[in-house]
């Protein structure tokens, strides 16, 4: 019943003289165009410009196109790293109540109550999460936040009198913790070892001076294990006067049960698209408020909101730039409406809610682990945090099957991917994170699922998926010809 | 508890395929002394009314822009949204997804960034556009970021004056803890000097930023502006409003090497200043240094059209400390929002919003201009904002404004990067914002409420008590 016309290009929809919006005529005296702006200034033509369709033709491809995407509301999408959990439909109501939606950032404070009531809480509420005491919202995504606080870093020790050149992180770290590092004008240090899947202290000792800046480490680290020696890393990093950044990715773990700043954290941002279940909106956008330690709260970007105690013991709000900021990291307040949806977020689960949102997540993920530990073994640890990494070494050594063998083919049974060949540290990787939003019913499928797909021909593995709108995409042809954009005279386009 | 669905018996059944007493076994991993005792100090749940009932007593407390006439600018503007786009962006298939690793399972959105890419290309006349970035300041900094790497220049930064000082706070802000000099040329006539501009460039220089429109609205000579950043082998990057492209001569035709927008004017809400939509645009031959992702078309197995992440080389995952940026997640939703409103546009759809914009900020900045204590800060053309210079304090304006039911603004003295450029009359002065939604009797009203409170306030301050 797959619909191939409509997922055509919507430019070759296009049909000469079609139109979708129309706008009323001008209700203003008319001038010639030329009296306000001078024809030096105006296009000639319009030859290359936009495609021509009616309303109808674009809804239908758009609506087709959605049918291509697996996602959330459709399917179970155990990517880890990413926490793909339920995106709850009262926070996209939510989202859209006017006085929210139009809300313009240059309208007047006293006209801003409301907004900024809900986004002072918003910083209460992550702060108290994070053991943290202050919290700018303002990071558009994780790695912003990263940078934020990179800079934060720099511009405290620069108070200081110090200039530190090195940022240390594991090897299993995001690609975004040294790319963060290095637009801040860092030299970057990669640890390579690690002992049960664990920082390797010693390895960590050895990288260690009085030009550590910072060490960035995810905790829960990118294999699903929880840092146990977290105190003393922090310890030896604080020792020689460097600061503790905990990239927050995988908070869902955690939320409720313990706390960055409690276990040596400095400064973590959070990705409320994640945790806090923002959407993930097929890329983003997404939010990377951070939380640092008080010494480091004037250095934060701005601004922040803060209360004020009217003489009549009614409460205002203000914004404010923290005193020897950094500066903004983006223009306007931050992405709010993700903010607003994670807020939403936490005042259903409240108190009581996050810390069961962590306990189901990582019960969740030792089950699955549980099921899948002949098919996946997970190479360190007993028990795991909210996700675990599975290596289909085993696979590929006894019958040629590969991690993106078995990715491709859970696609056709209905089960999004998850995350594969991260971290490098363990080798044919699946990283699960099922979240605390899935059934028993739902992980016991995917996990006979798994087990189904071991015992399939090789050859029908390797040419997988069969049942998705296309199969294996040709990397490398567009990597070799990159065709970025429709072109009217490309042949390529009408094979179809 | 909300969203959850583990039964006791469930759980039960769980922990003994794991081999576990207890969900708190399974946080053994955590020190004892390191776990939370008890309960965080955060509210009490809500249900689904509960929830409702507080945001909307939220929502009450502000003063959006369907409660007043919205005449706000800024860089964020009031245009109408046809329903097709909030249609199409709540579909859960789009804003539950994300990034598209596996191509197979994401040919929707895959193929939605290279229609966005492919009609960012056909707006601004550039050959190549990413995906997204986060918002039009950031997109400022990305670009200039890819500047210095195309030009292997990484001492000098010139920027206009006249480039929203937020994205001029952003690019500072970025360029922090590295050793380039940031120049700003002030535009004391509400745009740039083409000679003093050229006088300033010289052949350290990584790039020249243009905004055009500018901050206050007025246009820049874009063309030898460009031109001057040419002749010292620097990189002219435009900031433009996307929307201005019905109207105005594209930036590929005015010689922009990397355009660069904030797409809020394309069908995205303002949400008090984001998630906007950061665009990205540049000459074929600086792809490999672009920023963020890039889509790509290619065949599949069997031989069918597909689309993927191409050159990937260039990212953070594969790339780390050398990637071309730090972006990962970038704003993907409001990609698929721009590219179906640019769809309902269409070509004559671009025109005819470009041009009522025009008229009607036209026609208001000729009313406002004639009241009495009024008057248009500078002579030059403009598309659909300007700068106001009123008598005395712009925030009493815009306090007389909301009280009639307008919001103007932003006062402009509230910004201190444009106090060089604005002299004396900085806090004198606003931005009047007119988009294809004003009708003129909404301008007449406006005009008129002021010029009666323009009176009220010309009048003695101490009334005579009636004896």
């Amino acid at each position: 019943m797959r619909n191939t016309h409509a997922t055509e290009l919507l430019f070759d929809l296009s049909q000469p003289g079609r139109r979708a919006a129309q706008f009323p005529t001008s209700d203003v005296p008319d001038r010639p165009l030329g009296d306000m702006i001078p024809d030096a200034f105006r296009r000639a033509s319009h030859d290359h410009s936009l495609p021509e369709l009616t309303e109808s033709d674009v809804i239908r491809h758009f609506l087709n196109l959605s049918t291509l995407n697996m996602s959330v509301d459709t399917h179970f999408y155990p990517l880890g790293s990413c926490t793909m959990k339920y995106n709850p439909k009262r926070h996209e109501r939510m989202a859209r109540l006017p006085g929210m939606v139009d809300l313009h950032p240059y309208q007047r404070i006293c006209d801003q109550q409301g907004m900024l009531r809900l986004l002072h809480d918003m910083q209460e509420m992550l702060a108290e999460i994070a053991g943290l005491p202050a919290v700018s919202l303002q990071p558009a995504a994780g790695a912003q936040g990263e940078l934020a606080a990179l800079l934060v870093a720099s511009a405290w020790f620069r108070s200081r009198g110090e200039t530190r050149t090195r940022v240390i992180f594991p090897s299993s770290a995001h690609g975004t913790n040294p790319a963060s590092a290095a637009i801040a004008g860092f030299e970057c240090v990669q640890l390579e070892n690690t002992s049960d899947g664990l920082v390797d202290l010693d390895e960590l000792e050895t990288q260690l001076d009085d030009q550590t800046a910072v060490f960035m480490i995810t905790n829960p680290n990118t294999l699903g294990l929880f840092e146990t020696q977290i105190e003393s890393i922090a310890a030896r990093v604080h020792e020689v006067g460097g600061l503790v950044y905990i990239d927050g990715a995988n908070m869902n773990a955690i939320m409720g049960v313990t706390r960055p700043g409690d276990f040596g954290g400095d400064m973590m941002h959070f990705n409320v698209h994640k945790t806090f279940t923002g959407p993930h909106g097929a890329g983003g956008p997404g939010a990377g408020p951070i939380a640092v330690r008080s010494e480091l709260a004037e250095f934060l970007p701005g601004p922040v909101v803060t209360r004020i105690t009217d003489d009549d013991g009614q409460p205002h709000f203000e914004l404010e730039t923290p005193s020897r900021s950094i500066g903004r990291v983006r223009s306007f307040f931050g992405n709010v409406g993700i903010l607003l949806r994670g807020y939403c977020y936490l005042r259903t689960l409240g108190r009581e809610g996050v810390r069961e949102a962590a306990r189901h997540a990582v019960l969740n993920a030792n089950y699955l682990k549980a099921l899948l530990a002949d098919l996946l073994p997970a190479p360190f640890g007993q028990h795991c945090m909210h996700e675990f990494v599975g290596s289909a070494s085993n696979l590929k050594d006894d019958r040629g099957i590969t991690a993106m063998d078995v990715a491709k083919r859970l696609l056709d049974f209905g089960f999004h991917a998850p995350t594969i060949y991260f971290p490098l540290v363990v080798p044919e990787a699946m990283m699960i994170e099922p979240t605390e939003t899935e059934s028993k019913a739902t992980l016991d499928a995917f996990a006979a699922t798994l087990h189904e797909i071991a015992e399939e021909d090789l050859e029908f593995l390797h040419q997988a998926p069969h049942a998705a709108p296309v199969s294996r995409p040709n990397d490398v042809q567009a990597a070799r010809q990159p065709i970025l954009l429709w072109s009217p005279d490309d042949d390529t386009a009408e094979d179809v | 508890m909300a969203y959850l669905f583990n039964t006791p018996d469930d759980i039960r059944s769980m922990l003994e395929a794991i081999g576990a007493e207890s969900i708190e076994e399974l946080f053994e991993q955590v020190p004892d002394h390191l776990q939370v005792e008890g309960l965080l100090d955060l509210p009490v749940g809500f249900s689904e009314p509960e929830l409702e009932m507080h945001l909307r007593k939220l929502a009450a407390a502000n003063c959006g822009g369907s409660s007043r006439v919205c005449l706000m600018g800024g860089g964020v503007y009031d245009h109408f949204i046809p329903a097709a786009v909030d249609e199409v962006a709540s579909r859960g298939e789009f804003y539950t997804a994300y990034t598209p690793y596996q191509a197979e399972a994401s040919q929707g959105s895959l193929q939605a960034f290279f229609e966005f890419q492919t009609l960012v290309c056909q707006l601004t006349g550039m050959e190549v556009s990413n995906a997204s970035l986060y918002e039009g300041g950031t997109a400022v900094s990305e670009a200039v970021f890819m500047a210095m790497r195309v030009t292997k220049r990484y001492n000098r930064v010139v920027v206009l004056g006249s480039l929203h000082p937020e994205y001029q706070e952003v690019l500072e802000t970025y360029l922090g803890n590295l050793s380039c000099q940031l120049d700003v040329i002030a535009t004391p006539d509400g745009a740039a000097d083409v000679n003093i501009v050229a006088d300033t460039l010289d052949e350290e220089t990584s790039c020249l930023v243009i905004q055009h429109p500018n901050v206050f609205g007025a246009l820049e000579e874009l063309e030898p502006l460009c031109q001057a950043a040419h002749d010292v082998g620097a990189l002219a990057i435009v900031s433009f409003d996307p929307l201005s492209l019905g109207l105005l001569k594209t930036p590929a035709e005015c010689g922009a090497d990397i355009a660069v927008a904030e797409g809020q004017s394309l069908g995205i809400p303002a949400q008090y200043g984001g998630p906007f939509l950061g665009i990205l645009a540049c000459r074929q031959a600086h792809v490999r240094q672009m920023p963020g992702r890039l889509i790509g078309q290619t065949v599949d197995r069997n031989g069918q059209r597909c689309f993927v992440l191409n050159l990937q080389a260039r990212e953070q995952h594969i790339r780390r400390e050398k990637a071309t940026s730090n972006i990962c997640t970038n704003q993907g939703l409001l990609a698929i929002r721009a590219t179906v409103y640019l769809s309902l546009l269409g070509r004559q759809g671009l025109v005819d919003v470009a041009e009522l914009c025009c008229r009607k900020s036209h026609y208001a900045a000729e009313r406002l201009g004639e009241l009495p204590g009024f008057e248009l800060m500078f002579s030059r053309p403009f598309f659909k904002e300007f700068t106001l210079r009123v008598q005395g304090d712009a925030t009493e304006v815009i306090n007389r404004a909301a009280e009639a039911g307008f919001d103007l603004g932003p006062a402009l003295g509230r910004f201190p990067r444009l106090r060089e450029s604005l002299g004396e009359a900085a806090d004198q002065t606003l931005l009047v914002a007119v988009t294809e939604q004003r009708t003129r009797e909404e301008i007449d009203r406006l005009v008129e409420s002021l010029a009666a409170t323009s009176e009220d306030s010309a009048t003695p301050q101490t009334l005579t008590k009636p004896a």
